[in-house]
């Protein structure tokens, strides 16, 4: 005749067993493929010219945009340089291109430029806290 | 220690100690200013890759007679080119300008001014900053550093004009040209993205195309522009002049 107490834990194994069950149900592409999905960004508006895709070859954009971005930021934050090859309305106004049914992605949306990288990576920038993340066109078609 | 008695009469004295400061709230909806039209500042824009230098200092001349009581066109023209809209505690919403009424209690006269950050050649706000945040551009615009600002709000407490605010809400929709955030301060940045190009500040733009001619603005520091002339011919004050902060905001008729 088990005890009161027994039963009591008894319930909380299944339950507990039912909830793990559950879990590893709702990861099926990395349990299956056993990595993270490698990132897709969108492609850009346009390329920079023929024979280069961005404003730096893609291997030095890809690892120096943040030294770039931060560069370009003192720089017209405190001296008024408004050259626009690093500047970050100018990625986003590339970059950030609208979808199939014409939405421009947020930053909150998985598949917007900078997210998809930076999630893959498992990094948290702050720049849209305070930066738009979206082109100027498609604030202005929401108001 | 003696305080130093400031040039002015005790009436003006009296007069902008007991300035009333009445925020102007009252938000016509709808009155939105998108263009930029090229209403010529006789500066032109310099070359977007070249620093700012302290041959210009921006300045405005705010003539009170113009300016009359109950229009708020300049208020909604900042409004709309910086995007401050949050609605969720209005009573703290940031003001980058606002309407100030004041009243000489000896004769009755009124007068109703826009009162904004006054840009000071020696602003307290960049003295009392901890981080370098808050500075003085070498053309003599006052900003905030967002980046590096970690909202203390000492400048707030150290500025004598109330000019600036602390963003106290997550924002969503900021304009691509003036980013904002919660935890930072922010104040009046006399629309640097636009003077660098050499269009006029929102809200002398938004002053002269609806005709009211009451904020004027130019290099201070060109014999030549509108501005300096003006200056040379008409008497201005600065508000609280006894602080000697010369601030690049005067006011005509005041």
């Amino acid at each position: 005749m088990p005890t009161p107490s027994l039963l009591r834990n008894l319930g909380k194994l299944c339950l507990g067993l039912l909830l793990s069950l559950a879990v590893s149900a709702d990861e099926p592409t990395t349990a299956q493929s056993g990595r993270v999905p490698l990132p897709s960004p969108p492609t850009a508006k346009a390329t920079v010219s023929d024979t280069q895709k961005c404003v730096e070859p893609t291997e030095n954009i890809r690892r120096f945009h943040g030294q770039y971005l931060r560069h370009q930021r003192n720089d017209t934050m405190h001296r008024g340089i408004r050259t626009t090859k690093y500047s970050l309305v100018e990625c986003i106004n590339c970059h950030v291109t609208p979808s199939s049914e014409g939405k421009y992605p947020s930053v909150k949306t998985p598949d917007h430029f900078c997210r998809s990288c930076h999630s893959y990576a498992a990094v948290t920038v702050d720049c849209f806290d305070c930066h738009a993340s979206q082109p100027e066109i498609a604030i202005t078609k929401v108001e | 220690m003696k305080e130093e008695t400031p040039i002015q009469s005790p009436k003006r004295r009296d007069f902008l100690k007991t300035t009333a400061v009445v925020a102007g709230m009252t938000v016509a909806p709808g009155v939105l200013l998108h263009s930029f039209s090229q209403v010529n500042a006789a500066d032109a824009g310099k070359p977007v890759d070249q620093p700012v230098t302290d041959a210009v200092r921006w300045g405005m001349l705010i003539d009170t007679a113009q300016c009359s009581d109950g229009c708020n066109d300049c208020i909604n023209a900042c409004k709309a080119e910086h995007g401050l809209t949050e609605s969720v505690r209005p009573e703290i919403a940031p003001q980058w300008i606002r309407k100030v009424g004041l009243k000489d209690k000896l004769t009755g006269k009124t007068y109703s001014l826009p009162v904004l950050c006054q840009h000071c050649e020696n602003p307290p706000c960049a003295d009392v900053c901890p981080t370098g945040a808050s500075f003085k551009r070498a053309d003599g615009v006052v900003l905030v550093d967002r980046h590096i600002c970690i909202g203390c709000r000492y400048c707030m407490m150290a500025c004598p004009y109330k000019a600036r605010s602390l963003v106290h809400e997550t924002l969503e929709g900021q304009r691509p040209h003036s980013p904002r955030g919660k935890g930072t301060v922010e104040g009046c940045n006399l629309c640097v993205h636009r003077i660098d190009h050499g269009h006029l500040p929102a809200c002398v733009e938004a002053c002269q195309t609806t005709g009211h001619q009451a904020m004027l603005f130019g290099n201070l520091k060109d014999p030549n522009s509108d501005i300096a002339k003006k200056l040379s011919q008409v008497q201005s004050t600065a508000l609280r002049p006894d602080m000697r902060l010369n601030p690049g905001v005067r006011y005509q008729g005041l």
